[in-house]
């Protein structure tokens, strides 16, 4: 039987495809992430009910005549 | 028994290998005009979706690239130039070249249109059609016009960062456009003067071999008086200032005054001082280029500064 190697000399020859597809994703997701920051950022302030009504929140009412 | 380290005899591809398919020569023009279209819009992006932005440009453009290098694995073989290229020296195989080229393309396209705005996407992802499908699998073989077909592909990145900027294509961005496009025929047309051969060997149409060589000469003078005209013209525009004036004028004079000399000549003069005029030509057009989108820069920072 085969003894399991835990160090395949695979690893070893794939080893610049492995580090550099890992870099890709790692700065894939700080892409991502750095999008969604700015993208949110950029709709201004956002509110919505917490728990507690806010009457500022609430459809306007008619003017009083 | 399988066992995975018969594969030992292959050569691995490495990441670099699949970094070469992005052709990142090419890409580093295609990062500068679009970073410089994105600048000299008037409307400011975000410094950081800008970044993204000019990153998914150049992902899309590099993706064209690696699906060019599938389809023209033959012509590549053939040409000296591109022999090295990863495909043909048997390094990566096709088919990773059309998956590689495939999954990047529409990633760039998707993450640009989520960026920036979807005309910017759209534009992407047609630049990326054109090269690919009209000009690598259709045209580049059938016609000699085939420099001019694939310069449009090569113009395209100026006007998607102008669009993911402004969210519309205007004057500025076709005359950016216009540029590139005009500027490749008399760039390529020198080098095929003086690089006598390998286009021939792969039976690859150009001019010089289907209409001669005074015609080709002939085409390099009339594409360059038309650049010209439209180099100047991008100066009077809103893209344009007084430092993009000055150099086009100066550039413009100067690339004409070249492409008159190489008209004037025939095979017996350029062949007596080893193509001197053509070489000269060809090495200021790569300036030519890069100068021109400097100076827009330049005025864009003036701009930014307030001096103009």
């Amino acid at each position: 039987m085969m003894a399991i190697q835990a160090e395949h000399e695979i690893h070893q020859r794939r080893k610049s495809r492995n580090i550099g597809v890992g870099l890709v994703l790692v700065g894939l997701i700080a892409i991502v992430f750095g999008l969604t920051v700015v993208k949110v950022q950029q709709l201004g302030a956002i509110e919505g009910f917490d728990h507690v009504v806010r009457p500022e929140l609430l459809p306007g009412e008619e003017a009083p005549e | 028994m399988t066992d995975i380290s018969a594969q030992s005899t292959e050569y691995e591809a490495q990441f670099g290998d699949y970094f070469a398919l992005l052709k990142p020569r090419v890409m580093t023009l295609v990062v500068f005009t679009a970073f410089v279209g994105l600048l000299v819009a008037p409307q400011a992006l975000h410094p950081f979706v800008g970044f993204c932005a000019i990153l998914f440009i150049a992902v899309g453009g590099g993706a064209a690239g690696a699906l060019n290098m599938w389809w023209d694995a033959d012509i590549d073989a053939v040409m000296k130039r591109t022999r090295k290229r990863p495909v043909p020296s048997g390094r990566v195989t096709s088919h990773e070249a059309l998956a590689v080229g495939s999954a990047l393309a529409g990633f760039s396209i998707l993450m640009l249109g989520l960026a920036t705005n979807w005309l910017a996407a759209g534009l992407l992802a047609f630049t990326i059609f054109f090269y690919v499908a009209i000009y690598s699998m259709w045209l580049k073989r059938a016609t000699p016009q085939n420099i001019v077909i694939g310069g449009a592909a090569g113009a395209f990145p100026p006007m998607i960062g102008w669009v993911a900027a402004t969210g519309s294509i205007s004057l500025e961005s076709v005359l950016m456009f216009s540029l590139i496009f005009l500027w490749t025929p008399p760039h390529f047309w020198a080098l095929a003067l003086f690089m006598r051969s390998d286009y021939d060997d792969a039976g690859v149409p150009m001019l010089t071999v289907t209409h001669g060589r005074p015609a080709t000469r002939r085409h390099i003078l009339a594409y360059t008086a038309i650049l010209a005209a439209f180099a100047v013209w991008l100066g009077f525009t809103a893209a344009g200032g007084p430092v993009y004036l000055i150099a086009a004028i100066g550039l413009n004079a100067w690339f004409l005054k070249g492409a008159w000399e190489i008209f004037r000549r025939d095979e017996t003069m350029a062949e007596a001082d080893n193509y001197a005029v053509e070489k000269a030509f060809f090495k200021f057009s790569l300036l030519y280029l890069f100068l021109h989108f400097g100076a827009l820069l330049a005025d864009a920072a003036l701009r930014a500064g307030g001096i103009i």
